[in-house]
């Protein structure tokens, strides 16, 4: 199969997937007890019966379950993400604003897990079982236990509060502003600790499971300086198992931004998320949602095609 | 001044489960141009006596003592840069299972070309031309477009050809073939070996062959040194070897020849296994399979002697043989007897049961005799 083909029949899997996510999260929305217009009622005591009623209509939270979802659907097919309730905004309007701070924040994390983890994981390969090795495992074994709430309230308090390299919350910039990117520095940190310590282990384990095999000892038979047989050869296949895990990882950065962009006060689209949760904005959690998983999925093909890449073995199919 | 002189080359093993005699007090040289064969069953020390040639012994491995002379230079004490110049380039490897001797994610083109970069400090096109006509050389047919396949695109006969191809590119003094064929069906095996032979012959190679199967040693080699538990217990010229084998180890590797179209019950093998290597057995390590063992056996280790007189063996000898036989110190003797029968075309040995043991065998001499060394 081409790879065209193959990126074409992975786009359109997406769409059952979106659709499951869609029903499921817009079932538990609707289950969870509260929603946006008795929140307004219980606000402002004067609304009468009628004009609860009315507002229902207006945002479509009247009728069955089935109704309200068959309303909804329809309406982002044809384009329509919906209002947030008590303002003025629409919900695209909210998701493109935020975009730009969760892209930034995700994409730091991921550098920096990247970058942290695939020389120290090399590196422990390389000298398996010695002081470095055993070092390094400890500090990823920190690294994935430590929950990323604390550690980014340790960064605050270090960072900020002690050193007062940082403000205590995100500037009110833009995130291009060289405020905000150095800002960004304490997030990304936090939301990429945890993806860099399983990494380095996957790192660690699959380079040193390679550096077993024979086309290593081949390598050396053939004179080639060991610099360039850890990085040539031997890198490279390792990266196959790491490029699998890395997509998976994409689920937990982007459930970690969600706690990270409220505890830094990002202005990103986990906060967003965080917000609209609490005051029942159905409408931006749907959207929300539906975001986050296409954008997992897409990283999953992302994986998928590096993962062929990598292995001339794999075939798209 | 032979090609490779591998002297009192002793190699150990630090297990969990104990310190392991891989190979102990080792000699042996093999001249320019010659074909070496090395035998023995599997843990004979085989390979670890190659990859020691190219000072590839890995942790929990180590040299401990001896020296190995390439051309008058002793490759243990060269620095790391100075050994990997001669790696891949004066002395070349040809691994026992070249699908895992390749890299799967790198054409085979490429593997072949890095050597030739790396060594011979060709460009990009020049490195490439001469892998096309090395993968040509080697009988890959159509190499040209081959050379951007990856190994999984090669069968199994082709993967082992492409990496002759590799170990040949530098032109090596030296080819180290570690069980070349046996990931091999019989069919490509018998090509395979005459590749091997004829290119030798053409890049002027020696051959250092390492094998389980006397009778591959019979096709291609000049000479051959039988191996038991790290140690050579024979060592001679390779039709000698056939007509006279001094050593009951080599009786005992001669009976489990396997012969197509040969119906008499043939494929007897030594009873017993390898011992640990741990925790050899005192005296002749054989002795516990040996048929012939007696009591001084479990006492006394045998030399490696010249069988006609006793005398320990020198470097002018041709035919050595570690068995208390040669030294007088066995009161039975040993009980096979060699005869040379005629059937069809082939010059048969056969060994008849002696007094104390009996093992009918008979073994192929392919053309060992006079036709290959003219
Ligand atoms: S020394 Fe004894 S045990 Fe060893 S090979 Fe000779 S007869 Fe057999």
């Amino acid at each position: 199969m081409s790879l065209r083909r193959f990126i074409l029949k992975r786009l359109l899997l997406t769409v059952p997937i979106l659709f499951g996510v869609s029903v499921i999260t817009f079932a538990l929305v609707h289950l969870t007890p509260g929603d946006p217009i008795s929140q307004m009622v219980a606000e402002n005591p004067n609304v009468s019966q009628a004009e609860e009623a009315q507002l229902r209509a207006q945002y479509g939270l009247d009728g069955t379950l089935w109704e309200q979802y068959a309303t909804w659907i329809g309406n982002v097919l044809s384009g329509d993400f919906g209002d947030v309730y008590g303002s003025s905004q629409s919900v695209a309007g909210v998701l493109i604003s935020r975009l730009p701070e969760t892209i930034a924040l995700g994409l730091f994390g991921w550098v920096f897990a990247l970058v942290i983890a695939i020389p120290t994981g090399v590196y422990a390969a390389i000298n398996k079982d010695k002081f470095g090795d055993t070092a390094s495992r400890i500090i990823a074994l920190s690294g994935i236990s430590i929950p990323n709430f604390w550690l980014g309230l340790m960064l605050i308090l270090v960072g900020a509060l002690w050193l007062g390299w940082w403000d205590v919350g995100a500037p009110r910039t833009a995130v291009y502003h060289p405020e905000m990117l150095w800002f960004l520095i304490l997030p990304g940190i936090t939301v990429g600790t945890a993806a860099a310590a399983s990494i380095m282990r996957v790192m660690r384990t699959s380079m040193a499971e390679e550096l077993n095999k024979e086309y290593v000892v081949a390598a050396r038979a053939k004179g080639l300086p060991e610099r360039k047989i850890i990085l040539k050869h031997v890198l490279r296949n390792s990266m196959i198992s790491v490029v699998t895990l890395a997509a998976m990882l994409t689920a937990s950065i982007v459930a970690g931004s969600v706690v990270v962009e409220t505890v830094f006060n990002w202005p990103g689209l986990g906060r967003e998320l965080v917000q609209a949760i609490h005051g029942h904005e159905i409408n931006l959690i749907m959207a929300i949602t539906l975001f986050t998983g296409f954008f997992i999925v897409l990283a999953n093909l992302l994986a998928d095609i590096l993962y062929a890449v990598l292995d001339p073995r794999i075939r798209y199919d | 001044m032979s090609l490779l002189e591998v002297n009192d080359l002793t190699v150990k093993f630090y297990t969990e489960e104990g310190v392991v005699n891989a190979v102990d007090n080792l000699s042996f040289s093999i001249d320019r141009g010659e074909k070496f064969g090395v035998v023995g069953e599997s843990g004979a020390g085989k390979s670890v006596t190659a990859l020691s040639v190219m000072r590839l012994i890995e942790s929990p491995g180590h040299i401990e003592s001896g020296e190995v002379l390439f051309n008058g230079e002793n490759l243990l004490e060269m620095s790391d840069e100075e050994i990997r110049s001669i790696r891949g380039n004066e002395i070349a490897m040809v691994f026992q299972d070249a699908q895992t001797a390749l890299n799967p994610v790198y054409t085979v083109g490429e593997q072949i070309s890095e050597t030739i970069r790396h060594h011979l400090g060709y460009d990009e096109t020049e490195a490439k031309e001469r892998s096309i006509q090395l993968l040509d050389t080697v009988g890959i047919p159509d190499a040209e477009s081959r050379f951007s396949d990856y190994p999984h695109e090669f069968s199994g006969g082709m993967q082992q050809r492409a990496i002759i191809a590799m170990a040949l590119s530098c032109d090596p003094d030296l080819l180290i073939c570690d069980e070349p064929t046996t990931a091999l069906d019989v069919t490509i095996e018998t090509k395979i070996l005459q590749e091997i032979e004829t290119l030798a012959d053409e890049f002027d190679t020696a051959i250092q062959l390492i094998t389980h199967d006397l009778g591959v040693v019979a096709d291609v080699c000049d000479r051959v040194m039988v191996m038991y538990a790290g140690k050579p217990v024979e060592k001679a010229p390779v039709e000698e070897l056939y007509y006279d084998p001094k050593h009951p180890y080599t009786v005992g590797l001669m009976s489990s020849i396997p012969r197509i179209g040969d119906e008499r019950e043939r494929l007897q093998t030594i009873p017993g296994t390898m011992p640990d290597l741990v925790d050899l057995p005192s005296g002749c390590s054989f002795h516990p399979r040996c048929p012939y063992a007696e009591e001084s056996c479990t006492r006394s280790e045998p030399a490696l002697v010249d069988p006609e007189t006793g005398a320990v063996a020198t470097d002018d000898d041709e035919h050595v043989a570690a068995c208390l036989e040669y030294t007088g110190e066995l009161t039975d003797g040993l009980g096979y007897e060699v005869t040379v029968r005629d059937s069809s075309d082939d010059a048969e040995v056969e060994t008849v049961a002696g007094a104390k043991a009996s093992s009918a065998v008979d073994t192929d001499v392919p053309d060992a005799g006079g036709d290959r060394r003219d």
